[in-house]
């Protein structure tokens, strides 16, 4: 009964999708309110019945009804409630209906917060927004209905891939199609501004909450989805420019760049055009990101089972949304006015230099992603494309973006003075250089290239301090000065200064544990010691124990760092009998920032094993900064918040520069 | 600057930089891809021993020898070529007989294969996409269910 009542839900929804896709697009040719305003109760409608869905496939779910195939596929009745709920998206078809559930939550969002947008303008992004719901819906409800029955129940499930059996499953899929469909409300924004062919200042205004939310989970569940592959897969790799990876890294360069290129359009009117076009290509790349997982083209861990007119099915979603939303930018572009003129040394110069590495960036991602493809269609050859690509490529252009990062924000709008800045920037040089020639004293020369870029990050992160010491006119001013100009700094000021500070801060995780990582492979008897990086770990047996749906060896190790014991590491082995296949649990020490990383191999007759120990330094200031770069971006939020309540027009939004 | 001079300043700018990102994207492409081969392929090619290659297929049941310091030896076959593959390192946990694999490295002068990884899916259903179109070329692949086949035998 109950899946039933979820199938018919999402049918419900389907309806109400293609009522709302066609009545406001017509209310606002006529001009008429009513049907206008169809579509904020159709929206929340929606909402309300994918909810229903949703909620009756966690219903089955959690209640273990093996009668419902994806369950009995994908569930386990000794599995904890935990996992019980989270194989809902562990698999294609509970996947997609959490993705439809959060387009119709941003549907409903806009149309719930929308209150104050213009009649028509509103509408249709509604109708935009479900043309994209439409189109998922029929996707489900066509080639991966996650309610289809079983003719026969079975008594017991086939189990959740011990992989997906994580914590990471019930945090990293939900935030990062919180960020790809965030996205969709630009697309809307954008594809609603073209049907109408008017765009201003107050436009940008609208799209720029929106999509710094979307942008804020796109990153943080980037840096789970990072930091559970981290600790998973055995091997202490946080990056491995998986094509499903890059598929979530594309969105997230495009969206970034979007991010700035809106803050020129709403304070100076600039760009629209290309900003429109950065909404566009921001939501297709995430689309191409769920038609890359979700069409098995590419190998990749993230792959379900799969069947190929699914592949079929979201090309051709694709195509429509991309192709069709590419052509109206063609033909509507033209009409839109172009806006203020700035010199090349500008903010809006350096917000446009962001965006021409940022979109090139994407741009040598989408090739390394894509080659292998278009070069095995024609002959045949298999290639991969691995990291060596990307650091060649993506590497260069990102340093001179980070170069370039802490420019920004102390040049002046219209006309900036670069040797000025400069000059503001001295404290960052030499804070760079300092620790540039520090590393190089330390590490010996062994590696020439990451002392550069371990002073470049500490470089951005000085340059982000500098930027707030000079607007709060820190050391220049009497201190009641300076707090008072600290407190009435606009929130987004500081979440700028943040967010540098953050990616600086990953960047400088990546290269210290890249680079400067210790890991030893031995294999231990028990009693036996192996050093690494200054601790002793000493091997004292295996233990068997059982969980709750599988069976587990433990290895007992102690660590000792300066003959001190400093706590113990117990790495696991789990046996998931259900699906005869076992994973791997790495135990994790924390030092600072540093992790110890252990895990388990192969275990012998002899009572010996074989072990992988890695030392991590810094490692953690990866997701840090990730998490440092969402609290910017919340930071800034709710400075948004606060002017969306009240949008002026267009001409007096050109507010003074900060 | 005139209008004129600023978006020829502009276009100029993001014409270099994407020219310079274009320079990289090729001088990457020649020297740092892998290629991907069946058994069956580097028999009939015989790369060099500079040349980096992925090799799929599954692991020839009964050929799997351990030996000290974690020492592996084991032929990766597509039903009409075996390669014998050295490795030395930890395997993935679903590495065993039977089983689909993907491993990366070189060819020593002798023919053995050198590996510096191995891979092995996570999902034991799961085939690595490389290892099916290698046994579908060699005429091995037989289509068991609607996602798990292979080879199940003995």
């Amino acid at each position: 009964m109950i899946p039933e009542l979820g199938h018919y839900a999402l049918v419900l929804a389907l309806g109400l999708g293609l009522i709302q896709s066609v009545a406001p697009v017509v209310g606002a040719r006529l001009r008429d309110s009513a049907l206008m305003r169809l579509a904020s109760t159709t929206a929340l409608a929606q909402f309300g019945f994918v909810a229903l869905s949703f909620a009756a496939l966690v219903t089955c779910y959690v209640t273990s009804d093996f009668s419902v195939a994806t369950v009995f596929e994908n569930s386990h009745s000794q599995m904890p409630l935990i996992y019980k709920f989270t194989s809902v998206w562990g698999n294609h078809e509970g996947s997609m209906l959490l993705w439809v559930l959060i387009l119709a939550l941003f549907g409903a969002l806009v149309a719930a917060f929308g209150f104050n947008l213009p009649a028509s303008l509103k509408a249709l992004v509604l109708a935009v927004q479900s043309w994209i719901a439409s189109a998922f819906y029929l996707f489900i409800l066509l080639t991966s209905n996650p309610f289809l029955r079983l003719a026969q129940a079975p008594f017991e499930g086939r189990d959740l891939n011990p992989i997906l059996q994580d914590l990471g499953l019930a945090i990293h899929p939900p935030l990062l199609y919180l960020g790809y469909v965030g996205f969709s409300i630009a697309f809307s924004f954008a594809i609603a501004a073209l049907i109408e062919g008017r765009i201003d200042a107050a436009w940008a205004r609208w799209v720029r909450p929106w999509t710094l939310m979307a942008w804020m989970c796109l990153t943080i569940g980037i840096a789970m989805g990072s930091y559970w592959a981290y600790y998973t897969l055995g091997w202490g790799g946080f990056w491995f420019w998986d094509p499903v990876e890059n598929a979530s890294l594309m969105p997230w360069l495009a969206g970034t760049a979007l991010l700035h290129s809106a803050v020129v359009m709403e304070k100076r009117n600039a760009l629209k055009v290309w900003t429109i076009l950065l909404a566009i290509l921001t939501f297709s790349l995430s689309l191409i990101g769920t038609f890359l997982v979700r069409s098995g083209v590419l190998t990749s861990v993230h792959t379900f089972a799969n069947d190929p007119r699914r592949g079929v099915f979201i090309l051709a979603i694709l195509m429509l949304f991309i192709g069709g939303g590419l052509a109206l930018f063609a033909w509507r572009a033209p009409l839109l006015k172009q806006g203020g003129l700035f010199a090349p040394i500008s903010r809006e110069g350096a917000l446009v230099f962001n965006n021409l590495f940022l979109t090139t960036c994407c741009l040598t991602v989408l090739t390394g992603t894509l080659y292998p493809l278009a070069l095995e269609a024609p002959t045949g050859t298999k290639i991969s494309v691995g990291a060596p690509f990307f650091n060649l490529t993506f590497g260069p252009l990102f340093v001179a973006l980070m170069f370039a990062m802490p420019f920004g924000p102390l040049l002046a709008w219209k006309r900036g003075d670069l040797p000025g800045v400069a000059q503001r920037l001295m404290a960052a040089f030499a804070v760079g250089l300092v620790v540039i020639a520090a590393a190089f004293a330390v590490e010996g020369g062994n590696s020439a290239l990451a002392p550069f870029g371990v002073g470049l990050a500490f470089y951005v992160m000085a340059g982000a301090a500098v930027d707030l010491a000079e607007r709060t006119g820190l050391f220049r001013m009497p201190l009641a000065v300076v707090r008072s100009r600290a407190a009435g700094l606009p929130r987004s000021a500081w979440g700028t200064a943040i967010a540098h500070f953050g990616i600086a801060l990953a960047m400088l995780g990546i290269i210290s544990a890249g680079t400067w990582g210790t890991e030893r492979i031995v294999e231990m008897k028990k009693g036996e010691t192996v050093s690494l990086s200054g601790y002793d770990l000493t091997f004292d047996g295996l233990v068997q124990h059982p969980g709750p749906n599988y069976s587990a060896l433990t290895a007992n190790f102690t660590v000792r760092e300066g003959g001190v014991a400093i706590g113990t590491m117990r790495p696991e082995k789990r046996n998931f009998a259900s699906r005869q296949s076992s994973k791997n649990e790495a135990a994790l020490m924390m030092r600072g920032p540093s992790q110890l990383y252990l895990s388990l191999g192969d275990t012998n007759a002899d009572g010996s094993v074989a072990i992988r120990l890695y030392y991590k330094p810094l490692v953690l200031l990866i997701w840090i900064g990730a998490l440092v770069m969402f609290c910017g971006g919340a930071l800034s939020l709710t400075d948004r918040r606060l002017r969306v309540g009240a949008p002026r027009p267009a001409r007096s939004a050109l507010a003074p520069a900060e | 600057m005139t209008r004129k001079q600023r978006r020829l300043t502009l276009i100029g700018g993001s014409l270099s930089v994407l020219a310079v990102a274009l320079g990289l994207v090729l001088y990457a492409l020649s020297g740092s891809i892998v290629f991907f081969n069946s058994p069956s392929d580097i028999v009939a090619r015989h790369p060099g021993p500079n040349s980096r290659i992925r090799l799929g297929g599954l692991v020839k049941l009964g050929s799997v020898e351990r030996g000290a310091d974690m020492r592996i030896r084991f032929d990766v076959t597509d039903g009409k070529s075996d390669i014998p593959v050295r490795y030395q390192g930890i395997v993935p946990d679903l590495f065993r007989e039977g089983q689909g694999v993907v491993v990366e490295g070189t060819l020593d002068p002798g023919g053995d294969f050198v590996a510096d990884t191995v891979l092995a899916k996570h999902d034991e259903r799961y085939m690595p996409k490389e290892v099916v179109d290698a046994l579908k070329k060699s005429g091995r692949w037989q289509e068991t269910s609607s996602d798990f086949a292979g080879e199940k035998k003995k």
